[in-house]
């Protein structure tokens, strides 16, 4: 067993953890944070996605103890109080889900994205998304959300 | 309704507060893992779980050959009695079926104690295609059945050996379609918690019905039916008929729960998902059809094998059967002949998936119909044109027995080749193939079949089984909402529809508020499933497109009985007639005199906390519950016609593509599609449903597919092998709609959920070999993948 | 598909992780985890201790030296990707390797020595003649470091430090075709000059001197399909650079 401390959404977490804990099983069953969701535990589907010291990272692909010392965002922290984020704002009002159970994984990518990226076109929105699964849109949806978020972000 | 209301159910699931049924939370739960067979098929001389019983963390051991002492095997509507039970019991019948189920403290405890199930296997000779299914030399996989085809009927209505006589033209076309599943991303999911004291089991799952499923699963488990409580958690992750399939798992770990005497859990993963939940069935079809000169089909016949895997899991062979009453799509042909037929094999069994059967069917004739046009010398659309059911001859009884409701399909293909632009499409062909370019266009129509009958299924019986006395003929289908108008005068409407991410509540809420005349926002909705709280049937579930005809429906209905409630009330408290007043606006109030009004507050104040004062024959509060049940949906006659669905939409898909010929991809240029779905009643909520359809469509069509080797081994057990369309491949789609309202369902709405995922492959397909045509290549094996197009190209 | 149980450590220095590595024959370096946690996840792979190379300072970093740039090998994909000093070639191929969240984890050393025949960075390493330079002092040219597949000349407990790429002028080109946005391809191939690397069609990144090409064919990709699809990548990224 190994001695952890991560920063999640701000807030200080000390554990003590098995090496092989995955860290998305960490964030779920030790943090009780359940927002993050876990597809495949492979790295393809992108549902687990979190942002690890601000970039984002399959947390179904990194151990806990990794995280040891990191600062970890999940969709939990993205609304400040009954304040929606734009890009969960964005989702709303273009439909951007179904299910809802991959969408935390892309509005983790989606954050990180628009601030390399403010002002991507439909074509890079869609190479970006080909890191995450969905089966209930077709997509269209979500790559209009994104887009109507980057309007919403560099209007800000 | 109408308006394009956004969804309720969006904030918890945006800001991490869903409740899927790994967020459930019971105290201090076990977790299971399974251990399965590396064999597609092999008895299975012993299974020795001593060692994982003593791992550390292990609570509960549960081998398949102790199933059944414990449990009894799982029905399905087939003759034969096969014995499947929920694991392995001395014969593994496909790669990964499980042998043996460990429950652990936690999951990587449990995932180590199963790797010390020492099982002791002597494999045999596997049975993996349709060809080794029917081959007598290929060892049987239930020897009891004497064969593994499990279902062989011909069904025949008109005069279709006639029909075939006098053709001008005989078209045949034979298609091989593999394996595909929608995948949700949300994995099957079940916790179980039993009380000694009560004897009741109580288990939460994912599971989106049919019902039906429940009195399976009940039985299997020995419990009377109300010990057994199945609640599904609020939210479920997708699902597309697969999670259907979960309830076998339900057994192992309803099992483990009561021998552990703890809560127990199980969340499969994504491993176990692809090669072990369910599949759509591999299939070989073959569609003639006899035509005149003037291409006019005057017959149809289909000759069709479905791969049913290791075991008939119910509802299946229900793939092969739900197409029935629409098996002719939108044509007029009234000679048929139907060789249907169904083969277990050493694959994982099979089950619902979106489009469930009827993708498979127009394939097969919209292929066959292209191909028929080319002989003839007929545009594509022309063709279809000249075959369709006209507008004016609705309600139509097709020859298998569907009563389609109504529509006009006529109007919705002009609108789909004027949506894409077709002539314009065929001129930028025509140049692309002069510059030698490989573009090709493809048109499907589908008639889309919602909410199933549940008598369908028993076609697959041979009439003189339906006729025995004492059987018990199944028919119908059903579904419960109930609205609730609060002492404020806000309402809740209540319905168990184990809803995917659909948004029924939304819709739901629009439905009701519209009937009464009030907001949306006025209007709670609660859409969660529990067997011992809900009001259910047997074909309650979110299933066959069914819930805007049927759920929404009884809700409407039920807010009608509700309006009627507040409107004597209204009589009442304004001295007039209940013939004289109307509902706007939160209020009661006299037709040409708004003035004379009375709140809804005040009208529910009465109701609820002065109910002395109501009229005779009003009892306390405002509510209502509805069943509603469709008379439409009866058993199958004796001649075998039966109106599988109670509802008939319509789609007509245009697809235009073109074929790299290097690395044989298809790239899609164009899609239009144009629904007819009756009444709308959230326009972004149907849009939603077609494109994640179309997607599946097109995955299937395309990419995906789960593969073996001759041995039984399952090769495609990862996400980077199942190979599902991403955003960088998913076009982009031209829609458009009609509204024939459908006469037979309270809102008038039709199912959509299903719509392209049953044309989209046709469309693509016929597409691909429009592309093809002048290389003299003729695509019959889907998907179209790059490697199975570069191999027909080389021959 | 939880790993199965393994100790851990994470090492400040390399000296440490090669101390750690070599007593115990088991233990396996943790890069990324990109590839490996996938490996662990299935239990495709189970080493008796993860040694995490991702404390180790030295290891990370880009620096032009000698006129080459030197890449050390626990930088992430995602800042090579980005950086001005490599050579477009390379910043072309990664924006070919995975996703956005998989390039920010996977280190340059990790997929070099993962040498997973169709991955896009050990082509071009290839391609631009890199030189890998391992714990035990060796420099190793890359047609010689990738073996066969998944296989390198690293020995049991030697680690990759550093990743020499000459600075190479002239023109360059890069080709891929992949099923689906962000999969390995099914042939990459990288041109810089005149030195042609093909990924996908042999057990390791193929070093192509102008003759016929012979490829293996794998469940996707028969190998006729990849031979034809090798030449027209080939020809394309030849035309290009020409």
């Amino acid at each position: 067993m190994i001695d952890l401390a991560v920063t999640v959404n701000g807030r200080r977490y000390e554990r003590r953890v098995e090496p092989r804990l995955l860290l998305s099983d960490f964030i779920r069953h030790e943090l009780k944070l359940y927002g993050t969701h876990v597809g495949c535990e492979h790295g393809v589907c992108g549902a687990c996605t979190v942002l690890l010291d601000g970039r984002p990272a399959r947390s179904c692909l990194t151990l806990a103890v990794q995280a040891d010392g990191r600062a970890i965002e999940t969709v939990e922290s993205l609304a400040s109080g009954a304040e929606l984020h734009p890009l969960q704002q964005a989702f709303h009002e273009q439909f951007g889900l179904q299910c809802g159970f991959c969408t935390p994984g892309i509005l983790m990518s989606a954050k990180f994205f628009l601030e390399q990226n403010p002002a991507p076109t439909e074509e890079e929105v869609r190479a970006e998304l080909a890191g995450h699964l969905c089966r209930c849109t077709g997509y269209a949806s979500i790559v209009d959300s994104i887009l109507a978020a980057a309007d919403k972000l560099r209007a800000q | 309704m109408g308006q394009p209301l956004r969804r309720r159910e969006d904030l918890p699931l945006l800001t991490g507060r869903g409740t899927f049924v790994d967020d459930v939370q019971v105290a201090d739960p076990l977790h299971v893992a399974f251990a399965r067979s590396p064999w597609g098929h092999a008895e299975i001389r012993s299974v020795d779980v001593s060692g994982a019983a003593v791992a550390p963390g292990v609570a509960a051991v549960l081998a398949g050959s102790e199933l059944p002492e414990l449990t009894d095997p799982f029905a399905a509507g087939i003759v034969h009695r096969l014995a499947y039970y929920a694991m392995a019991v001395d014969r593994a019948r496909y790669a990964g079926e499980p042998v043996a189920a460990v429950a652990a403290d936690d999951r990587y405890l449990a995932e180590d104690a199963a790797e010390l199930v020492l099982a002791d296997y002597e494999p045999l000779d596997a049975v993996v295609t349709i060809e080794d299914a029917l081959d007598p030399a290929k060892p049987m996989l239930h020897e009891q059945v004497g064969s593994n085809v499990v279902v062989d009927r011909t069904l025949r209505y008109g005069d279709p050996d006639a029909a075939f006589a006098s053709a001008d033209l005989v078209v045949t076309e034979t298609l091989r379609w593999e394996r595909y599943s929608s995948t949700p991303i949300e994995t099957y999911g079940i916790v179980a918690d039993y009380d000694a004291g009560s004897g009741l089991l109580t288990m939460w799952a994912n599971f989106m019905g049919p019902m039906t499923l429940l009195p399976v699963l009940a039985r299997s488990l020995r419990l009377p039916e109300e010990r057994l409580r199945v609640i599904v958690p609020k939210d479920i992750g997708g699902s597309f008929g697969i999670k259907s399939s979960l309830f076998p798992y339900m057994t192992v770990v309803g099992l483990l729960a009561m021998r552990a005497g703890r809560p127990v859990k199980w969340i499969e993963d994504r491993a176990e998902h692809l090669i072990a939940s369910s599949h759509q069935p591999d299939r070989v079809g073959t569609r003639e059809l006899a035509l005149t000169n003037d291409g006019e089909i005057v017959g149809l016949r289909a000759h069709v094998v479905d791969n049913l895997g290791a075991y008939v899991r119910a509802p299946e062979p229900a793939t092969t059967y739900r197409p029935l009453g629409n098996y002719v799509g939108p044509y007029r042909v009234r000679n048929v002949e139907l060789h249907l037929v169904d083969v277990v094999s050493n694959k994982v069994p099979t089950g619902p998936n979106r489009g469930y059967g009827c993708q498979q069917v127009y394939l097969e004739t919209e292929r066959a119909l292209d191909e028929a046009a080319e002989l003839l010398g007929l545009d594509p659309a022309e063709i279809r044109r000249r075959n369709l059911i006209p507008a004016d001859a609705f309600p139509y009884e097709t020859p298998s027995g569907g009563v389609y409701d109504s529509g006009d399909y006529p109007r919705v293909l002009e609108l789909a080749l004027r949506t894409a632009r077709y002539d314009e499409l065929r001129q930028v062909q025509a140049a692309a193939r002069a510059e030698g370019r490989l573009v090709g266009i493809g048109i499907a129509l589908a008639v889309d079949p919602s909410i199933s009958n549940m008598g369908y299924v028993s076609v697959a019986l041979p009439p003189e089984v339906r006729q025995a006395p004492g059987y018990l003929h199944k028919s119908g289908a059903a579904d419960w909402a109930q609205v609730r108008m609060g002492p404020g005068g806000k309402v809740v409407v209540t319905m168990g529809t184990t809803p995917q991410g659909q948004g029924h509540q939304t819709a739901v809420a629009q439905v009701v508020a519209d009937e009464l005349g009030i907001a949306p926002e006025d209007v709670a909705t609660v859409d969660e499933f529990d067997s011992h709280t809900s009001v259910w049937s047997v074909s309650t579930g979110s299933y066959s497109s069914r819930f805007s005809g049927i759920a929404a429906g009884a809700a409407r209905r039920a807010a009608g009985v509700v309006k009627r409630q507040i409107l004597e009330i209204g009589a009442n408290l304004l001295e007039a007639a209940v013939d004289d007043l109307e509902l706007a606006d939160g209020s009661v109030r006299v037709k040409g005199s708004p003035d004379r009004a009375v709140s809804l507050r005040r009208v529910a104040g009465v109701a609820h906390w002065d109910p002395h004062s109501l009229p005779e024959g009003l009892s306390a509060g405002i509510q209502a519950s509805e069943v509603l049940h469709v008379p439409t949906s009866a058993p199958p006659t004796d001649d075998d016609r039966i109106n599988s669905s109670h509802a008939y939409g319509f789609v007509a898909d245009v697809i235009a593509v073109e074929v790299d010929p290097v690395s044989w991809e298809v790239r899609i240029l164009e899609y239009a599609s144009v629904h007819d779905a009756g009444t709308i009643i959230n326009p972004k909520l149907v849009e939603g449903q077609v494109y994640g359809a179309a997607l599946h469509g097109l995955g299937g069509a395309l990419l995906e597919e789960f593969r073996w080797d001759e041995d039984g081994q399952f090769l495609t057990g990862t996400f980077a092998d199942y190979r599902c369309l991403t955003a960088a491949e998913a076009p982009r789609i031209s829609l458009d709609h009609i509204e024939s309202p459908s006469p037979f369902t309270p809102v008038g709405a039709k199912g959509c959920g299903e719509s392209s995922s049953q044309s989209a492959p046709a469309a693509v397909a016929n597409a691909v070999a429009d592309a093809l045509r002048p290389l003299g290549l003729k695509p019959s094996h889907l998907p179209l993948t790059p490697a199975r197009l570069w191999e027909l190209a080389e021959g | 598909m939880k790993p199965a149980p393994f100790s851990y450590h994470r090492p400040r220095t390399l000296a440490e992780a090669l101390a750690l590595l070599a007593e115990d024959p088991d233990a396996k370096p943790l890069a990324g985890g990109q590839s490996l946690v996938p490996m662990l996840n299935f239990r495709l792979a189970r080493p008796s201790a993860l040694v995490d190379l991702g404390a180790i300072d030295e290891l990370v970093g880009i620096r032009v030296e000698d006129g080459a740039v030197v890449v050390g090998a626990m930088t992430r994909q995602w800042d090579l990707e980005r950086s001005d000093a490599a050579h477009p070639l390379l910043r072309a191929a990664l924006a070919f390797v995975g996703h956005t969240a998989t390039r920010c984890r996977g280190t340059v050393g990790g997929s070099l020595v993962h040498a997973d025949p169709t991955a896009e960075l050990p082509v071009c390493a290839v391609a631009l003649a890199a030189e890998l330079v391992t714990s035990s002092g060796r420099t190793i040219p890359a047609e010689e470091f990738f073996v066969s597949v998944f296989t390198t000349a690293l020995e049991l407990g030697e680690l990759l430090v550093e990743v020499r790429f000459p600075r190479a002028e002239g023109p360059w080109a890069f080709e891929e075709h992949a099923h689906r946005h962000g999969d390995f391809a099914v042939v990459c191939v990288a041109v810089a000059g005149e030195r042609v690397a093909v990924g996908g069609v042999a057990p390791t990144p193929l070093s192509w001197d102008g003759g016929e090409l012979e490829a293996i064919g794998d469940l996707y990709a028969p190998a006729g399909y990849k031979e034809q699809l090798a030449r027209t990548l080939i020809a394309r990224a030849r035309e290009k650079v020409a």
